[in-house]
């Protein structure tokens, strides 16, 4: 019996050291495999290999990793790998070199100091437009807000959805935590830049998933979040017109609706053959229907004063 | 002598492997908390700003790209220390109660069954804690107390303390079952009724194994934030009550680290805060065993 | 030292017994204050009833919310390995989690049994303790941070399995070696005494009979740990990825789409689950998200089951062995 255990220890030992000196070899050959596709690729671009990387933004993530899905099918030998984890993951992995390419909601210039984010390269691939969402309770009275009484529900000076013709109902603010995207955006472009957003009844949320069921849950809430999150939401909540402008692309073309910004992938330096394709895949016309259809907005149709405006 | 060579080798080999491997852990455990407080002292070093305000102030906004702003980070550490108590309150008994059950009232089969039961609990992710405790839970504590929203550091503490009491109750079961045989027949023997061979012996001697499950679970409950994040509210104010929402330094570090970006002020104090949880779990661990050693004395 | 740390535990417990004997036998000395003595024990074996049911019905309640909105969910194409299909989440939650083992394990059972047996008691020992349980209170996220930039950016990788289970072991390490250095000292003394007078060495005492007698409790440090592996999402989020590139026709280790490949990013059930449930923006994502977690449920349960099985008959054949 003893002897028995013995040679189970050892059988298991040896499988382990196996494991490691694979590893080990696999660790090689998985470089080698990287570096000559990468060299492959650059004498013939038809025929792409190796392997992209991505991290960033959660907002663009759904995309992203669309895009991947479909980029894969065309070129079979090229490796994707899409992650989230933020605007600052992103662009952190790409400065550190473990991703090709960093996600951002807004410009590295906001989130680095300006070495740093003069060592990377902006791909502007899409826009994200951000709507203004309150509970459902609300949405019969209250369709409609001035960019003053928006300003005054989240600076706390109105609490109550009488002061702006809505029912007798404490208002309820929902925010993104403060270091968020989509929250900056909200605050540069629907508040004026005014950053006091600290309702004395705020709520906060992680991400837009929990906003939109916190949002749907709570009696008088109002929030704000990206319009790829609005595409398959339930009917909780409700979207409110901002000056009499509802927020749909149209009105963001057109430079009358003004809560939008770019959806931008970095990388450091000019990016290699199979990344380069990539980002080219996801500026083109078939993605770009993919995006529309997801909820992002195209580039090539904002007019000359829309895009002007940033 | 030969064979008593051999058995002199094996000692001496296997005492030089284990403290090898000893050694090893307390130098990666250190060199964590090293590492901790190099990346949290970047706040007061390179930014200039005080202990004090870190600890004191409650005027949060600090500062991106370069720039500098305020730290104050009173409302997350008097949140931490609210939620990890009041469900610590919450889990220890129930968890003990349900321990005690296992491992000596329920017949043997219910006891195997109940045990990987609860396993289950510890493998479910945080996440799904968190919707669980955003879809049933919020609206509920709503509706009991007739309140706006049901975002509070009492639903925080509630789905904190389900979370916690697998770990608690796993732990617990297995100290009890390990206590001697002979100390319940010593102690039945003597006359004393299943209650008081529970309350006066097991218990007793369970207490050490008992007390590491109380600080595992109070480990993960500091540590703990997807599902925290979710129903406590996130408010970046203190709570005027157990029914008012606030925030907490594990939600405020997970919220905010994937979007900022390192040796910014933003990412630096959330490595601040990090280091800071550490401290209060060291104290509170410190704390439980001091107590521990006061019950047993006596 | 050691000797009488291991004897510390059983030395209390006998004392313990002798005073509860002599509370019994003084009690046992009226006749009233026996049967009020019979009633309050009534009352507690009510109460431990009362609350186990109530617990049992509240964890009952949960686990059959998870598994039905997963039922709903469920479908031949999401349960397959290609596509939306979760197959390839479980797989890589199972392997993870079975690298992450092979390390935590021997790693955490050493240093269990360094502090248990040969570390002292000293001034040291404590603090080194005090720190390893501190350390598993840091958020996720923290570890997952350490782990990316130990693993990764120290060593030019990327997101890859070894990553996610090294970074993982970090958390795991503290819980074994704690669990098991605690059971090591529960195992009665005369244990040790008895295998020392037949002329083992400390550490033929050590292997042979205190680890043994511990195998149990290491099991259930274990699963909590495996646990704990099958649900963390936010350390695996920055080691072992988000996404995973598999071709399930190549069994090749060293290939890199191969799914044996521990070079490769992976994304496990709970990564995929909070993802969905974060940033998801399909119509069906929620519902993955369900399905996922009630996969998760049903694997942790057979993995528990399991490993407790494994454990007694384990236990149970050393035992015959000696």
């Amino acid at each position: 019996m003893r002897i028995k255990i013995r040679k189970t220890l050892i059988v298991l030992l040896s499988v382990f050291l196996l494991g490691f000196s694979l590893i080990g070899c696999a660790s090689t050959s998985n470089s080698g495999a990287n570096s000559s596709g990468t060299t492959g690729t650059q004498s013939q671009s038809s025929n792409l290999s190796g392997s992209i990387s991505i991290s960033g933004s959660s907002a663009l993530y759904p995309l992203a990793n669309n895009a991947a899905t479909a980029f894969k099918k065309d070129n079979p030998d090229v490796s994707i790998t899409v992650g989230g984890g933020g605007s600052g993951t992103g662009l952190n992995n790409v400065l550190a070199g473990t991703v090709d390419i960093g996600n951002s909601d807004v410009y590295a210039t906001e989130k680095l100091a300006a070495a740093e984010a003069g060592k990377l390269v902006d791909h502007k691939v899409c826009l994200i437009g951000v709507a203004v969402i309150v509970n459902s309770d609300i949405a019969a009275k209250v369709n409609d807000l001035s960019t003053a009484q928006l300003t005054a529900i989240f600076s706390g000076k109105t609490t109550n959805w009488q002061d702006v013709g809505g029912p007798d109902e404490q208002i309820t603010i929902v925010n993104r935590p403060s270091s968020s995207g989509t929250r900056a955006l909200f605050v540069k472009w629907a508040l004026g830049g005014q950053s006091d957003v600290e309702g004395d009844s705020s709520l906060q949320t992680d991400d837009s998933n929990a906003l939109l069921a916190t949002v749907g849950n709570t009696s008088g809430a109002i929030g704000y979040i990206a319009f790829s999150y609005l595409v398959n939401a339930g009917p909780g909540v409700a979207k409110v017109r901002i000056d009499g402008v509802d927020a749909n692309y149209d009105n963001i073309y057109s430079n009358k609706y003004q809560i939008w910004g770019y959806e931008h992938m970095y990388t450091a330096g000019q990016p290699n053959a199979q990344t380069q394709a990539f980002l080219d895949y996801m500026t083109s016309k078939t993605m770009s229907t993919q995006a529309e259809i997801m909820g992002y907005g195209t580039i090539s149709k904002l007019n000359a004063a829309a895009a002007a405006s940033r | 002598m030969a064979s008593r060579l051999r058995k002199w080798q094996t000692e001496y080999l296997g005492r030089t492997l284990v403290t090898a491997f000893g050694l090893f852990v307390v130098v990666l455990t250190l060199g964590i908390l090293g590492f901790l407080g190099y990346k949290g002292s970047a706040t007061f070093i390179d930014y200039g700003h005080s202990l004090t305000e870190f600890l004191i102030s409650s005027k949060w906004s600090p500062g991106e790209a370069g720039q500098s702003g305020s730290i104050g980070s009173a409302v997350f550490i008097i949140g931490s220390l609210e939620v990890s108590s009041l469900a610590l309150l919450l889990a220890t008994p129930l968890s003990l109660a349900m321990a005690i059950f296992i491992a000596e009232v329920a017949p043997q089969r219910l006891s195997t069954t109940l045990r990987s039961v609860l396993e289950i609990f510890v493998g479910i992710p945080s996440v799904v804690y968190g919707w669980i405790g955003l879809a049933v839970l919020v609206p509920f504590i709503a509706d009991l107390f007739h309140l706006n929203f049901g975002f509070s550091v009492l639903s925080a503490a509630l789905v904190l303390a389900l979370m916690i009491c697998p770990t608690i109750t796993s732990v617990a079961t297995d100290s009890l079952a390990a206590t001697p045989n002979e100390y319940r027949e010593a102690s039945y023997a003597l006359g004393s009724t299943r209650w008081q061979m529970i309350w006066h012996v097991k218990l007793r001697a369970a207490i050490p194994g008992i007390l590491t499950g109380v600080v595992l679970g109070l480990a993960r409950a500091f540590g703990e934030a997807l599902a925290v994040a979710m129903v406590i509210g996130q408010s970046n104010r203190f709570a005027s009550s157990l029914l008012a929402p606030t925030n907490t330094l594990t939600a405020v570090i997970t919220a905010n680290m994937g979007n900022t970006t390192t040796g910014s002020e933003y990412n630096d104090v959330l490595w601040s805060m990090a280091a800071l949880l550490l401290a209060i779990s060291l104290l509170f661990i410190l704390l439980i065993r001091v107590i521990s050693r006061r019950g047993q004395a006596s | 030292m050691s000797k009488i740390d291991a004897g510390a535990g059983s030395q209390a417990g006998a004392q313990a017994a002798a005073g509860a004997g002599a509370a019994g036998s003084q009690k046992g000395a009226r006749a009233t204050s026996r049967t009020s003595a019979k009633v309050i024990d009534r009352i507690a074996t009510g109460v431990f009833y009362v609350v186990a049911a109530f617990f049992i019905l509240l964890l009952a309640s949960i686990t059959a919310y998870i598994l039905y909105k997963g039922a709903l969910a469920a479908s031949p194409e999401l349960l397959s390995f290609v596509g939306d299909g979760v197959g390839i989440q479980l797989f890589n939650t199972v392997y993870l989690v079975f690298l992450s083992l092979l390390v935590t394990m021997p790693v955490g059972i050493m240093t269990g049994l360094f502090m248990a047996e040969y570390a002292g008691s000293g001034f040291f020992v404590a603090i080194t303790r005090t720190c390893i349980e501190a350390l598993s209170s840091l958020p996720s996220i923290i570890v997952g941070l350490f782990g990316f930039l130990v693993f990764i950016q120290m060593t030019h990788s990327k997101w890859s399995l070894w990553a996610g289970s090294l970074s993982l072991a970090i958390i795991n390490v503290p819980l074994i070696a704690r669990t098991t250095e605690d059971a090591m000292r529960s195992v009665p003394r005369s244990y040790y005494d008895g295998s020392i007078a037949l002329g083992a060495s400390r550490w033929q005492t050590v292997t042979h009979v205190l680890l043994k007698a511990s195998i149990p409790r290491i099991i259930t440090g274990m699963i909590l740990a495996a646990g704990r592996g099958f649900g963390e999402a936010a350390v695996l989020l920055y080691t072992s990825g988000m996404s995973s590139d598999v071709n399930f026709h190549d069994w090749n280790p060293l290939s890199p789409t191969s799914p044996l490949n521990p070079l490769r990013s992976a994304d496990t059930l709970s990564v995929r689950i909070w993802s969905l449930k974060t940033e998801g923006i399909a119509a069906n994502s929620q519902q993955i998200a369900d399905l996922a977690a009630a996969i998760l449920i049903l694997l942790v349960f057979v993995f528990s089951l399991g490993s407790r099985a494994l454990g007694r008959r384990l236990q149970k054949r050393m035992l015959s062995g000696n």
